[in-house]
């Protein structure tokens, strides 16, 4: 088991969820997010007062997925958010300790695979 | 005080003409809630500029080529640059030439910014100002003399109180060819693009509502009969509208929705605008529930052709225009207005006009609009391109975000950083 950790534009978001249901894919927590990447800042004024918005917003993916999904996963997220220009995002795979789903007690790759799957 | 200035009808046309301006504020508030957050600046902003624009080309030429004598299809240039428009008054009006100008100024401003509802959120800015420009002298100054200021429709008695030729005709028909020329958004029909803030919707509806008191009230020109039924019907329409608004949406998806009552009062006020100082508030009721009909029937079709008409400023006020200047011709009676019947009451002369009205107008609007639109396309970008619809028209256009957070913002000017002593290490 991996959790896959998706960082993306949040105008990209949308196609990256339906990037994910093509590859079946199915258990997703998002959250928006602000975050820096190395991409150019944006300047903006307000009245007398410039900044250069150090903080891009993104949206983040939490897949939590058997093996056999971890690569699908990874294409799906690739193949939803980029545009080819810097501030695309990142991908993070990290190990799963343990899964429970609450409802039922289950654990593990029976936790992570979708009920009516 | 001038001969021939009533004090009652002047000081009750100053405050209509603050009150139709307020309403392009208001429908900044209501277009900016139904756009997506990152668009919301860039959409009040087209409302905001439409006053900049429409104001100065009203002052300069607009109410000239409006108001001044000409021929059936356009008026003269004498009083251009307000050359004399004073304190005397207007043959047959008992206000200011000067206030019966500004008062017209904001009809014109308020129509300019409801074209603007087809295309936001990929429009950009520059190319809007330009149009603008030329919308507010090339369609609105034509159509308003047409029925207002002494040309062919008015000529022949075809009734329009308030403007259902120029401001509701005029802008629906021009938001659809100024849809299909600027084409629509990025994602429109793959994606679901909704509205950010329903709240916005729901104030920016009521404040119209409230500023529409002013616009139809207003278009008596005094304190007379017609502005006071014009004035009552606008409460009365729009009422009705929302009740039946309310049934319709029961029927299709078994629930009332709020963004669905914010658009019939906007369709209520719409209908009763052509036909205010004519009709009996009897019939406004009838007028208000029967002609949600077919712009509820339009909003609900739109969307599922591919023509993006992003705030259905067609089904809202081209569609309800249209069923008001209709109506007008069957339910005027003399009676309550003095001037003259509709068919209902033995005049079917009148309805001939009304439905000429009703085909001339569309058809001036959208032809003039494509042409216009394509001549500031090939001068200035029209559109913003997919990344830049990404980013949002906000960022784009105004280097503004309407929801900034602070978080992560970076002092560059003034000197802020180091004036306030802190320590910033700039990535």
């Amino acid at each position: 088991m991996k959790l896959v950790i998706g960082i993306v534009r949040p105008e990209k978001a949308n196609d990256v969820l339906e990037a994910l249901f093509r590859a079946e894919v199915c258990g997703i927590s998002i959250s928006r997010v602000q975050g820096h990447g190395g991409e150019l800042d944006r300047v903006e004024t307000y009245r007398g007062t410039t900044v250069k918005m150090g903080l891009a917003d993104k949206v983040r993916f939490e897949i939590a997925v058997s093996e056999p999904f971890v690569e699908p996963t990874i294409d799906a997220l690739c193949e939803g958010a980029r545009t080819g220009e810097v501030g695309d995002g990142k991908i993070f795979v990290v190990p799963l300790e343990r899964v429970v789903r609450i409802r039922t007690g289950e654990t593990d790759n029976a936790a992570v695979t979708p009920v009516n799957a | 005080m001038t001969p021939g200035i009533d004090t009652g009808d002047t000081a009750w046309m100053l405050a209509a003409t603050a009150l139709v301006l307020l309403m392009t504020p208001a429908l900044g508030l209501f277009y900016a809630g139904l756009v997506r957050g990152k668009n919301t600046l860039n959409t009040f902003m087209m409302c905001i500029a439409s006053i900049a624009v429409a104001a100065l080309t009203w002052a300069l030429v607009g109410y000239s080529l409006a108001f001044d004598e000409g021929n059936g299809f356009i008026g003269g240039l004498g009083h251009a640059f307000l050359r004399d428009v004073t304190f005397e008054p207007r043959e047959g009006s008992t206000i200011p030439h000067l206030l019966f100008m500004a008062f017209q100024a904001t009809f014109c401003i308020i129509t300019v910014a409801l074209v603007s509802g087809a295309v936001v959120e990929r429009m950009r800015f520059g190319a809007f100002l330009l149009f603008a420009a030329l919308w507010s002298v090339a369609v609105y100054a034509v159509l308003a003399h047409w029925s207002f200021g002494g040309g062919w429709l008015i000529d022949n008695g075809a009734l329009d109180f308030a403007g259902g030729v120029p401001v509701e005709m005029g802008s629906g028909f021009s938001a659809l060819a100024a849809a299909l020329v600027v084409g629509a958004r990025k994602d429109y029909g793959r994606q679901a693009l909704l509205p950010h803030n329903a709240v916005y919707v729901l104030l920016g509806a009521g404040l119209l509502w409230f500023g529409w008191f002013g616009f139809n009230g207003g278009s008596g020109f005094s304190t007379g009969n017609a502005g006071v039924l014009a004035f009552v019907n606008t409460l009365l329409t729009p009422a009705a509208t929302l009740v039946a608004w309310f049934a319709l949406d029961l029927v299709r998806g078994r629930q009332v929705t709020a963004i669905g009552a914010a658009t019939a009062i906007i369709v209520g006020c719409v209908l009763i605008t052509p036909a205010g100082g004519f009709i009996s508030p009897g019939w406004a009721i009838l007028l208000g529930a029967v002609g949600a009909i077919p712009s509820y029937a339009v909003i609900v079709l739109r969307p599922r052709t591919r023509v993006d008409e992003t705030l259905d400023v067609l089904a809202a006020h081209g569609t309800a225009g249209m069923t008001g200047i209709l109506f007008a011709g069957v339910f005027a009676s003399a009676s309550w207005n003095g001037v003259a019947d509709g068919l209902l009451y033995g005049d079917a002369g009148t309805l001939g006009w009304q439905a000429l009205a009703a085909v001339a107008t569309p058809a001036y609007a959208f032809g003039m609009t494509w042409l216009l639109l394509r001549l500031v396309g090939a001068v200035l970008p029209l559109r913003a391109d997919d990344r830049d619809q990404g980013i949002g028209m906000d960022v784009l256009e105004h280097g503004e975000e309407a929801y900034a957070s602070g978080e992560g913002a970076i002092l560059i000017e003034p000197d802020g950083a180091r004036a306030a002593g802190a320590l910033v290490t700039v990535p």
